[in-house]
């Protein structure tokens, strides 16, 4: 086994590698962004014309782009560790073997498997910080303890992070990858994004409460308020153990996937 | 230029049967997709949308339904007018096969864009299928929606596929499709009314196929059609676009192929 | 040679589930040679080759490569080894120059030295008028150059190529062999695979040729020549079916060995001259008779067999 000391700089010029690649498709990388913040505009802002005051966290009435905001933050968070984790994961195992280059260096699978998780983090987490400045101007942060919503993003995007590459370790053809968008459109629609989970029928209702987006969602939502009590921490050993599993299934199937 | 019926015909039997292959691949996206869009915002978020001048006496539901429905077309046929047309001239060949044959490129184009119809007339079908069923139809007329999104299908296809065709990579399409397609889907007046909009990004509206339609589509669905000559300048303007589309695509198509 | 081996295998093995790529080989790369792995397709030449790159664990047997075990000290074996595979995985995402900074940075080199060997690497390899091209648009012959030169970067002890000219046209094989050459003349130790003859006539000091995962003959392309096959060939071909077989009969005696294929009879002999003239005094008439000198080619195909194993 590698030492931690020794693993760090392997991480690190995986890293170096994706962002080196970016640099020429920085575009590509900014207009992710772009995307839920004009959700923002449009739903948040233009349909919250529309919307009267909502039920947000503890009961309390507030304004629908209020309500909508963190949501967005926490998807934003979410496609931007789940991307680079899965459709882009797969073509670089299987189309480009970048994968057997770097590992045929002193490159580790672990190396590889903990560089681009923490590339899917950070990207995430850049996705999530720009999202909350935006927040910040848009006057839509009601307490400081907002500022404890970026290191939450980055605890989601990892724990989203472990989960995708565990699951793209199961793809076997790019059509899986379909399978993807069947998880990700429905939590993007139904996580408690758009309207309060009191629109379900009961039983849906304890559905949605248990879906990992749900999680991210709800604990933003209670940061920007300022209204923390004792689901939040709940929520953060949910994505916790969400991440842990997610790595421990990863690194079991990737190693065998890598070198075979 | 001379576009025969027939080999319109041979090119659309051929795509039939590439997708009766591979129709499973798409239901998600072209089928379920929008059906969810419009129970999560039509159903979910549409209870707390209260009554609102700006929505013309219908309720939320009445109105997002035929939003979503143009959207979703709008987008598939957005995302079919680039990667798959650069694709199969520039990846697998499949176009510059279609071409040795008798197909002229200008046929083929004409074809493309048929195809391209008959998949929204496909979606759309599903979709008022579901709307009738979670109650987002109001008027018989809403059939007469299918047609509108036939016609946004080449509107956005045909101009779309003109461009790509020229390209030998999709490095412009990520962009063009996040930085133009979805503002498209979101400020279209497909979720909330245009009117909304600050003063200054209103007529920008105007330039939107999708606008048009949806206006066209809401009339159908909520059989609210007041005014005729905004009717009448809808359908003009969603032809003269699917038309000179067609026009480029055709021109572009040619240009690509045939040298 | 002098040194210590840089490879040594002993019964070393390689299993798919039940497949058996690799049977029990024994094998000995020593410093400063150049050593070839000659086989068909799917002898378990890849197979090796990635067992001793390091990035395939082992199924049985043993195996050192810079006197370290591959199974606890692979990074630190890869970090002295150069690798071209079999397919080239150049990164399509970035220009040439920066697949070579990349890569120079995967083994933790520093910037200024990896710049300075990038430079040289691609002028070495004719390609630096490319540095800032993408990958993707450049010929077949100039990503193979560049997935050499890639594999250069960290300037190894021992340079591992997979089919380096496999897929390449003539003149970019030749110009791959010669800048191959000049490296095994600075002292490169170089181990490669390939199922051209020519190629490992022309490169290699030692090799093995491989089949169905054994190894089946073993020493320089000369001993190989010497002793599987004779110093020259005669080849006879015949107007029809018939004219070739009642050839057959009169060419019985002739040279060390005869063969006889559909198109023609191969006849193995010391002196080709000499046969030739021996089959004119038996009144042997055939459409041609042509001699060459006996290749590993022959060597090859006596013993992997003509019949196609795909």
């Amino acid at each position: 086994m590698m030492s931690i000391r020794q693993r760090v700089p392997g991480t690190r010029r995986v890293l170096e590698r994706n962002m080196l690649a970016y640099r020429r498709l920085w575009l590509i990388f900014v207009s992710g962004f772009f995307e839920p913040f004009l959700y923002l505009l449009s739903i948040g802002i233009g349909v919250g014309a529309l919307v009267g005051k909502i039920p947000g966290p503890g009961g309390k009435l507030i304004d629908y782009r209020d309500f909508v905001a963190p949501g967005l933050m926490a998807t934003a968070a979410m496609n931007g560790a789940i991307f680079d984790t899965t459709f882009m994961f797969f073509i670089k195992l299987k189309y480009w073997k970048t994968y057997d280059s770097m590992l045929s260096t002193p490159l580790t699978n672990t190396d590889v498997a903990s560089g681009e998780i923490m590339w899917s983090v950070l990207r995430g987490g850049i996705y999530a910080m720009f999202f909350l400045l935006v927040m910040l101007l848009l006057g839509l942060l009601h307490s400081p303890l907002a500022v404890l919503a970026l290191p939450t993003a980055l605890l989601e995007c990892w724990a989203f992070a472990a989960v995708g590459s565990a699951a793209s370790s199961y793809m076997r053809s790019y059509w899986d990858f379909d399978f993807i968008n069947v998880v990700l459109l429905p939590s993007f629609l139904f996580s408690g994004t758009f309207f309060p989970l009191d629109r379900y029928p009961g039983w849906l209702e304890v559905v949605v409460r248990c879906t990992p987006l749900y999680q991210a969602v709800a604990l933003m939502r209670s940061l920007v308020f300022g209204h923390l009590d004792v689901s939040a921490a709940g929520h953060v050993v949910y994505l916790v153990v969400m991440g842990i599993v997610g790595l421990s299934i990863a690194s079991r199937r990737l190693g065998h996937l890598l070198t075979p | 230029m001379a576009v025969r019926v027939s080999s319109i015909g041979h090119f659309l039997e051929r795509e039939t049967l590439v997708y009766r292959r591979l129709w499973h691949g798409t239901v998600f996206s072209a089928f379920v997709g929008p059906a969810l869009f419009l129970v999560a915002m039509g159903k979910g978020l549409g209870g707390y949308v209260g009554a609102n001048p700006a929505l013309g006496g219908v309720d939320y539901l009445d109105f997002v339904a035929p939003g979503i429905l143009c959207a979703s077309v709008m987008q598939m046929a957005g995302a079919d007018g680039l990667w798959p047309v650069m694709g199969r001239i520039q990846w697998d060949k499949q176009y510059v096969g279609v071409v040795t044959s008798p197909i002229t490129p200008a046929e083929l184009a004409v074809g493309f864009l048929t195809w391209e119809s008959v998949r929204a007339l496909l979606v759309a079908v599903a979709f008022l299928l579901v709307a009738s069923a979670v109650g987002g139809l109001a008027s018989p007329f809403a059939v007469l929606a299918a047609p509108v999104c036939m016609l946004l299908a080449v509107a956005m296809s045909g101009p779309l596929a003109a461009w790509s065709s020229s390209r030998t990579s999709d490095r412009s399409f990520a962009i063009i499709f996040r930085l133009g397609i979805i503002p498209l889907f979101l400020f279209s007046g497909t979720f909330f009314p245009v009117t909304q909009l600050p003063g200054w990004a209103q007529p920008l509206a105007q330039l939107s196929p999708l606008y048009h339609a949806v206006e066209l589509a809401r009339a159908a669905t909520t059989g609210h059609a007041r005014d005729a000559v905004a009717i009448v300048g809808h359908v003009l303007v969603l032809c003269g676009v699917a038309l000179g589309g067609a026009v480029a695509a055709q021109r572009a198509f040619t240009r690509r192929l045939s040298s | 040679m002098p040194g210590e081996p840089l490879v040594v295998g002993r019964a070393l093995t390689k299993r798919f589930g039940d497949f058996v790529a690799v049977d029990g080989i024994d094998v000995e790369v020593r410093p400063g040679e150049t050593f070839g792995f000659l086989g068909p397709n799917g002898a378990g030449k890849t197979s090796t080759m990635r067992m001793i790159g390091c990035v395939s664990p082992r199924s049985g047997g043993d195996l050192r490569v810079l006197g370290m075990d591959p199974a606890t000290d692979g990074p630190r074996i890869r970090a002295r080894l150069g690798s071209v595979p079999q397919e080239d995985n150049l990164d399509l995402e970035l220009s040439v120059w920066d697949n070579l900074m990349i890569y120079g940075r995967y083994f933790g080199l520093p910037r200024p030295v990896i710049r300075e060997r990038a430079t040289e690497l691609l002028d070495f390899f004719q390609l630096a008028e490319r540095r800032d091209d993408q990958v993707d648009p450049l010929s077949g012959g100039m990503k193979r150059r560049l997935t050499v030169a890639r594999g250069l970067v960290n300037a190894p002890d021992l340079f591992l190529l997979d089919e380096p000219t496999t897929g390449l046209d003539p003149q970019a094989r030749h110009l791959l062999w010669e800048r191959l050459y000049q490296l095994k003349r600075r002292g490169v130790t170089i181990v490669l695979t390939t199922h051209y003859m020519d190629e490992a006539e022309q490169l290699c000091d030692r090799l093995v040729i491989m089949n169905a995962g054994r190894i089946v003959a073993e020493g320089s392309p000369r001993d190989l020549i010497r002793q599987h096959s004779t110093r020259e060939v005669v080849e006879l071909r015949f107007l029809d079916a018939d004219e070739h077989d009642r050839a057959l009969d009169r060419v019985a005696g002739v040279g060390e060995r005869i063969e006889s294929l559909t198109d023609r009879v191969v006849i193995y002999t010391h002196d080709g001259d000499t046969t030739v003239k021996e089959l004119a005094q038996r009144g042997l008439a055939a459409e041609s008779a042509y001699v060459r000198r006996s290749t590993l080619e022959d060597v090859f195909l006596r013993l992997t067999g003509r019949a196609l194993e795909e």
